[in-house]
């Protein structure tokens, strides 16, 4: 068994855990897919904050998005459930053991479409999970069909032109009222990260909408989910750094009055500098103005677009025991023979 | 009483003898005025004098406003299954009144609120006027309590002339208010000056009269199939229950919810032990259930038919997967929304084969209340042993109407909790060498040893899939893997049978007539089999309570000449799994089926065997 441990090597982390104890299977998507980078950065970011994989555990719907858990964390336990129906497999599983930190990773089909139910029930109950939708406008492994967040106009091979307009995973989020809200861009790595590590330490639920392309049925350039949209059109809302609890905060390069920092629930902070606006992820009106904005200028707005951190999480209003519910004995579970000689005896 | 003939006859002037302990109240009122604590009163009263007694709510799927029916069958040979006719019925529904007219035998009796102006066309019963408004002007109740109220003057009335016992009443009040004391008064105080009318201004003419028994009901309690379902998992040690509302299973869920805080507060840090989730539709709620038994939870939810359609696909999920949970499916009257209110055994094959490809899933039948009670621990413990979902199927009837019926028994064995290895468990695999895979055969029984998230050793860990798996979890599509891991399912389910509950034989010797009979149809069939013996034809009885068939319901195939398979629904759902389990003897198997939202009488039981054995004979 792996214990934490201070000692501190230059290709160990704190718990001295290498890189590859971090690592999965091999990836079976295509080469170039945008989700590779996101296992990848999944990896470092739960490598630099020093998280056991014993921990953490997965869950996926269907799809490719929802292939690639298998691909990062082959220490952690997972589940690749139904389509659209991941949310309520991890609200499952988590209640088991609170302690241990969900990953869910979805795609804009099994989250958008038939996930949309789901979708909006686990953030309206505000589940402590990182709910990660790996979105490229496409359905892959059905060969590249039009997928809901496609924009309207998107001409593909096959499928002819899209006539629709797209669902916005960002703002259905904040209209569900989540807690965390961010957008990245899979071929943005060092963002991508460190909003891995503030989703991680988020008391509650944590929606990433990563934009990611589908280099075989979706990278044509004037789209908004291709490599050379994102490049071009990416708008950081912010410079970001996520500060680990534990660490002392030392801000060399955020000069005074043009940063901004969210304390999380753990202790930890985000810190954001300010870029061409000063905006403020705790104001949900100046949320959902950023994403309208961006809307009507298509740009690709990246960063964190909403936060709270102050919102009890799912599991804290049922009153339940300390530890993992999955670990307590019989004599806890089972009540006494007299409490069902009471219940007989009001039955009469 | 039996059911189709007159019971007696009055004459001009002469007196019937008395009819005791043995006879049929229909009670009929609007939906949502609040007879439902009426209806319970008497028949508690009734259970506390010792009387055996029957409930059942014949309700409409609506809230307030259409004709809701109630029938207390009171029978001192202890039989509980529905009658088709009634000796008594008290109308309070004008809207239905005539119809209820045409339910009474000859010779029976109507108490009517006095309101109904409508003509009585029956001349051969006897009726009784009830004061109903004036008594509740007199009583001084609040105008809005008025219409609940109004049901406690038929219990007075029909109280006083049956003879009902005052102080079994007002017991039965004390329980459903639970004692407290100003609501009991209130009602009681009603109650009470109806009586007194009663005694005052009504002549008794009929012969129906209730007394005190004794034998007939010891160790046994009152109660409904879905506080039992819910009370047996509490004591099952349920830990998660995802659930969405569905008539007639939402009262299993809400009874978890009442009774969590009662019996499932740790003894040690006074915290909950379990919990409940209302979810947002049953494809939700299944999955939650099926996270929360994959991750070592003992995990259950509740519906109905509908429900369990759409959890179909996640159950075949958990079938392939080998997760454990426990689905009680409260049946009710299908295909597609059908009657909702309703009673059917119609889920049968459904639950058998949910999902696409092959599968077949284990389903306990309970067959009375306190059997509901008892699966609600036992599948919990058959589920983790098996390492699947193990579905029970309860109907309306069982689930909603109360029962009397034998006190619950405490689990008789420690908790089964399967084959799971935590961490000291994989390190000494590790140690001694040994392999372990999630989906290895080890023992050799089709079972292998799982591990829940949580688990904190490096090598515990596996990704769980729907998708083709090999015996260490790993992603697969070679043939020999696939067909491999499904037979072993395959078999691990076929030879589950002694995890699960056995078959209960009635036998007055050996028989040539042999009657299967699942879940409620059991007090239908036993009182038809009694009648049948009356009619010198002699049947055994078998009640299967869990599927796959234990070999004793081979057994019985083969040793019987005919076999009526009783249920109700129209295609004979058991018969056929019993024909695709035992070609050999399908050939002996006769359907006895019938569906209409009611539940199965006796007379239709015993007629439609006399006709079959009619035509063979």
């Amino acid at each position: 068994m792996t214990s934490p441990t201070a000692v501190s090597q230059s290709n160990v982390n704190l718990v001295g855990l290498s890189r590859s104890d971090y690592r999965g299977a091999a990836s079976t998507l295509c080469q170039g897919c945008g989700h590779n980078g996101i296992a990848s950065q999944i990896v470092a970011a739960l490598y630099e904050m020093n998280v056991i994989p014993e921990n953490v555990v997965k869950f996926s719907g269907i799809g490719c998005s929802s292939k690639s858990p298998t691909y990062f964390l082959s220490r952690s336990f997972g589940f690749n459930g139904l389509h659209g129906r991941m949310p309520s497999l991890a609200l499952g599983a988590l209640a088991a053991d609170t302690s241990l930190k969900g990953i869910g990773v979805s795609g804009d089909g099994d989250s958008a479409s038939i996930g949309m139910g789901q979708f909006k029930h686990i953030i309206r109950r505000n589940v402590p999970m990182v709910y990660i939708v790996e979105n490229n406008g496409v359905y892959g492994l059905t060969k590249g069909q039009f997928s809901a967040t496609a924009e309207k106009g998107l001409e593909l091979k096959k499928q002819g032109v899209n006539q629709f307009l797209p669902v916005d995973i960002c703002a259905e989020a904040l209209v569900a009222n989540a807690t965390f809200v961010a957008r990245s861009f899979a071929g943005d790595p060092r963002q991508l990260k460190e909003l891995l590590k503030a989703a991680l330490s988020h008391h509650g639920i944590a929606i990433l909408d990563v934009i990611s392309p589908c280099v075989t049925f979706h990278n044509q350039e004037n789209s908004i989910h291709s490599y050379t949209f994102g490049k071009e059109h990416e708008i950081p809302l912010h410079e970001l750094s996520f500060v680990p609890a534990r660490e002392e905060i030392t801000v060399e390069d955020y000069e005074e009055g043009s940063s901004r920092e969210v304390t999380l629930h753990d202790g930890s902070t985000i810190i954001l500098k300010k870029l061409d606006k000063d905006h403020d992820p705790t104001d949900r009106m100046q949320a959902a103005m950023v994403l309208e904005d961006a809307r009507r200028k298509n740009e690709l707005i990246t960063g964190l677009i909403y936060i709270n951190p102050n919102e009890p999480s799912f599991f804290d209003g049922y009153g339940l025991v300390d530890e993992p519910l999955n670990r307590l004995p019989e004599s806890r579970l089972r009540p006494s023979r007299e409490a069902l000689d009471q219940l007989n005896a009001m039955f009469m | 009483m039996s059911d189709e003939s007159p019971s007696h006859v009055i004459g001009a002037d002469t007196k019937a003898s008395p009819i005791v302990n043995d006879f049929c109240i229909t009670i009929s009122t609007v939906n949502g005025s609040g007879s439902a604590t009426a209806n319970n009163l008497l028949l508690r009263a009734l259970f506390r004098m010792g009387i055996p007694v029957s409930g059942k709510n014949i309700f409409p799927s609506n809230i307030q406003g259409l004709p809701t029916w109630y029938t207390i069958r009171l029978s001192k040979d202890g039989y509980l299954a529905r009658l088709e006719k009634d000796d008594i019925v008290i109308a309070m529904n004008p809207a239905s009144f005539s119809r209820e007219l045409d339910y009474i035998l000859p010779g029976g009796v109507l108490f009517y609120a006095d309101d109904i102006k409508q003509e009585i066309t029956r001349t051969d019963i006897i009726t009784y006027p009830m004061p109903v408004k004036k008594l509740i002007k007199d009583a001084e109740i609040a105008p809005n309590m008025r219409d609940y109220i109004a049901n406690m003057v038929y219990v007075g009335v029909v109280g006083h002339m049956l003879g009902i016992s005052m102080e079994e009443l007002y017991a039965a009040l004390d329980f459903h208010f639970k004692g407290k004391k100003k609501a009991v008064d209130s009602n009681f105080g009603v109650i009470k000056a109806a009586a007194e009318w009663a005694a005052a201004n009504l002549e008794k003419k009929d012969p129906y009269r209730v007394e005190r028994m004794s034998g007939m009901t010891d160790d046994c309690i009152m109660a409904d199939g879905n506080t039992a379902a819910a009370l047996g998992a509490l004591f099952g040690g349920l830990q998660f229950s995802g659930w969405y509302p569905i008539t007639p299973a939402t009262s299993l869920a809400e009874s978890l919810n009442e009774y969590l805080p009662v019996l499932r507060k740790d003894p040690e840090t006074g915290k909950l032990t379990c919990i409940v989730v209302q979810s947002e539709d049953e494809l939700a709620a299944i999955g939650m259930t099926i996270g929360a038994g994959w991750a070592g939870l003992r995990s259950m939810t509740s519906t109905s038919g509908p429900g369990l359609s759409l959890m179909s696909e996640y159950l075949g999920l958990a079938y392939y997967a080998e997760v454990p949970c426990v689905i009680w499916d409260v049946q009710r009257v299908g295909p597609s929304t059908g009657l909702p209110t309703r009673t059917q055994q119609g889920d049968i094959t459904q639950a058998y084969f949910n999902g696409h490809g092959d599968t077949q899933f284990v389903m306990l039948i309970p067959g009375s209340v306190s059997e509901c009670f008892e699966f609600g621990w036992r599948a919990l413990d058959v589920a983790e042993r098996l390492q699947t979902p193990v579905i029970v199927m309860s109907d309306l009837d069982l689930g909603m109407n109360q029962w009397m019926t034998k006190k619950f028994e405490y689990p008789d064995r420690p908790m089964d909790r399967g084959k799971v290895l935590w961490e000291k468990d994989i390190e000494a695999l590790v140690n001694a060498n040994k392999e372990w895979g999630r989906y290895l055969d080890i023992d050799g029984d089709g079972i292998p040893y799982r591990t829940v998230a949580g688990n904190k050793h490096p090598r515990s860990a596996y990704f769980a899939r729907g998708t083709g798996h090999d015996e260490f979890g790993r992603y697969s599509e070679e043939p020999e893997v696939w067909e491999r891991v499904l037979d072993r399912i395959a078999r691990k389910i076929q030879n589950s049978t002694k995890y699960l509950p056995a078959p209960v034989l009635t036998s007055d010797g050996k028989c040539d007539i042999g009657i299967i009979v699942t879940g409620s149809a059991e007090p239908a069939v036993m009182e038809a089999h009694d009648q049948l013996k009356q009619k010198g034809i002699a049947t055994d009885v078998l009640r299967i309570r869990s599927i796959p068939f234990h070999a004793e319901v081979e057994d019985f195939l083969r040793d019987h000449e005919r076999v009526y398979v009783v249920e109700l629904n129209r295609d004979g759902q058991i018969r056929q799994l019993l024909m695709i389990n035992y070609p050999e003897f399908a050939t002996k198997t006769v359907k006895v089926a019938h569906t209409d939202g009611l539940a199965l009488t006796a007379k239709w039981v015993r007629e439609a065997i006399e006709a079959h054995e009619e035509k063979v004979s």
